[in-house]
């Protein structure tokens, strides 16, 4: 405010503001256009072009390596029909997501309600289950990859209690199951913040009526707290299951999308076939898939709203 | 609440926890271990040895590769700020022909993964030479996908400012540039704050572009070289390689252990919002 009063001074000793063409309306006008010019640019050059290029490139064979560059229609897209690892690929990275938001929602929403009781010291605990957010993920993800090994600390602690564990990122049953868990580990501070957030806005004379109407926790879990928080259900999903689609790294350093195709994932597939097989023509037919994929649920998810978010009036 | 209930609540939340302390103490432990004792389940090495956090500077020009990660997540964190501040600011607060149009045009790019767009970026890039430079790791997150995040996330904080703080500053002769530069941006200290953190995690934590667009070792990010303490015979070496990572991680770390508040919130805000 003081810079208001500031210019409030200096502005009366300024002369009169010119009319004309360049009205306050204009100079407004002008300014929004210079304002949104960068990132304008930016969603044209680095979003929307190669957009409409993935899918202009999807119908060409492209080899990088050959120097290759020809038109084939669909041919691409029988490709992949006929490819066989696609429909391990999906089953991957469907079972990836599904696992990931599953597991990552609930214990979530677990730490949430544990963290929201009236206990000394929550704040120490929010810190502790939030840092793997900021450590740096490469050192999280390859310090999982040391833990989980044939010989590593999670085998070791297991040997002590007298278990043989398997090679968790070697076998085809655990593979999968171990990268989830890493990126549940991860990323569940995240969304265990915003249930928080969400938990706090519940009004306390709800559950206060709840209880005197006899309701037992569950009950209240239930009736009151779930539908006040689904906005942030919602959200938190939402962010979850396009964020799932997108893994890499983790797959990358802990399995490289083996054992088989077993942790396969679509960026994983579209990363190997563009950059290591140099297929760049098939590797944007696949980036057109996972865009589809990506619209596909968004859309269904916004659609479910509807359904089961609940809001308060 | 009863003794007993707190007790079971704090045995729960120390259980819980477990898993996710126990990788980063792992990970800072081990890297002082000795290579014959790595694989030994201790929870503290029986002798330091500072022997693994040199050799990380011997096998990798390290020192190099923290740097281009450092400048490269400060140039685009600084420039997401200036674009998606200056967007944000527009959309919510002045009206001008084209303005739902063009924020629709902005907002598409929330729905596409930067993953979609790799193939052609790629291409693009490599038409105008700056493959296996730093140009794609700064361009394409400073004004792609995550910009996009960040502008519609400022928009939603702009949109919330009293509009008489603007009228006052307009009676006072000041024009849109000033408005936002004097008034606006000062409030909106919160929501830069958590941009600008989620914009430095991104950029520090970038994998697949650096791994596709770069490949001399000098030019390096940090995840990118982390991946690369292998021996001779493409094992990996462990205590080395967990030096390496812990010195990624402790800058974030530190940061946040001071910070955490604003940092939790920060984030937290950023979700909300949307």
């Amino acid at each position: 405010m003081t810079v208001v009063m500031d210019r409030a001074a200096e502005a009366r000793s300024a002369p009169p503001r010119r009319r004309g063409f360049w009205t306050t309306r204009r100079r407004d006008q002008l300014t929004a256009y210079v304002f949104i010019t960068p990132a304008l640019l930016g969603s044209l050059a680095f979003v929307f072009l190669p957009l409409v290029l993935v899918v202009w490139y999807s119908l060409h064979e492209w080899n990088v390596l050959a120097d290759t560059f020809n038109f084939v229609g669909a041919e691409n897209y029988r490709k992949l029909a006929d490819d066989p690892n696609v429909p391990a690929v999906l089953r991957a990275t469907a079972f990836f997501s599904l696992g990931l938001v599953v597991l990552n929602l609930g214990l979530a929403l677990l730490l949430a309600v544990l963290l929201n009781q009236k206990l000394r010291g929550t704040t120490f605990f929010r810190v502790l289950f939030f840092s793997p957010v900021v450590v740096s993920l490469l050192a999280w993800t390859i310090v999982w990859g040391f833990l989980l090994q044939d010989n590593g600390g999670i085998n070791g602690l297991l040997d002590a209690i007298g278990i043989d564990g398997p090679n968790w990122l070697r076998s085809g049953g655990t593979a999968m199951a171990a990268v989830v868990i890493v990126q549940v580990f991860k990323n569940v501070g995240l969304n265990m913040v915003l249930f928080l957030a969400a938990l706090q806005g519940v009004p306390q004379e709800l559950y206060e009526a709840a209880r005197t109407d006899g309701a037992g926790p569950w009950r209240v879990f239930r009736s009151i707290t779930l539908p006040l928080i689904s906005p942030t259900v919602l959200l938190t999903s939402i962010i979850t299951v396009v964020g799932s689609l997108q893994v890499f790294a983790q797959i990358s350093v802990l399995t490289q999308g083996g054992p088989g195709t077993s942790t396969t994932v679509l960026v994983y597939y579209l990363y190997q076939q563009a950059f290591q097989f140099h297929a760049f023509g098939y590797g944007a037919t696949l980036s057109v898939l996972l865009f589809l994929i990506v619209l596909a649920l968004t859309v269904l998810q916004w659609q479910m709203r509807k359904r089961w978010v609940f809001h308060e009036h | 609440m009863s003794i007993k209930t707190k007790l079971f609540l704090y045995g729960v939340l120390l259980v819980l926890c477990v898993p996710f302390v126990f990788p980063t103490w792992w990970m800072i432990t081990s890297s002082f271990k000795p290579n014959a004792e790595i694989f030994s389940p201790s929870l503290l090495p029986s002798s330091w040895s500072l022997e693994p956090w040199r050799q990380v500077f011997d096998m990798q020009p390290f020192a190099q590769q923290y740097w281009n990660s450092a400048y490269i997540a400060v140039v685009v964190t600084i420039g997401t700020l200036v674009v998606s501040s200056m967007a944000g600011y527009a959309f919510a607060r002045i009206r001008f022909r084209g303005q739902n149009a063009l924020f629709l045009v902005v907002l598409v790019g929330l729905l596409i993964p930067s993953e979609v767009t790799i193939v052609p970026l790629f291409r693009i890039f490599n038409s105008l030479g700056l493959v296996d430079t730093h140009w794609p790791l700064i361009l394409v997150p400073m004004l792609g996908p995550p910009s996009v995040l960040a502008t519609f996330i400022m928009r939603q904080f702009f949109i919330t400012l009293p509009g008489e703080l603007e009228e006052a500053a307009r009676m006072d002769g000041l024009g849109r540039p000033a408005i936002f530069r004097r008034i606006a941006l000062p409030l909106a200290r919160p929501a830069l704050g958590a941009v600008a953190i989620f914009t430095f995690l991104h950029s520090w934590n970038l994998y697949l572009e650096p791994v596709v667009y770069i490949s001399s070792q000098t030019k390096y990010t940090l995840p990118q070289a982390l991946t690369q303490f292998t021996d001779a015979y493409q094992g990996q070496l462990w205590n080395v390689q967990l030096s390496a990572a812990s010195m990624t991680a402790i800058p974030v770390l530190i940061v946040f252990v001071i910070a955490q508040r604003q940092f939790i919130e920060g984030l937290a805000h950023t979700g909300l919002k949307g």
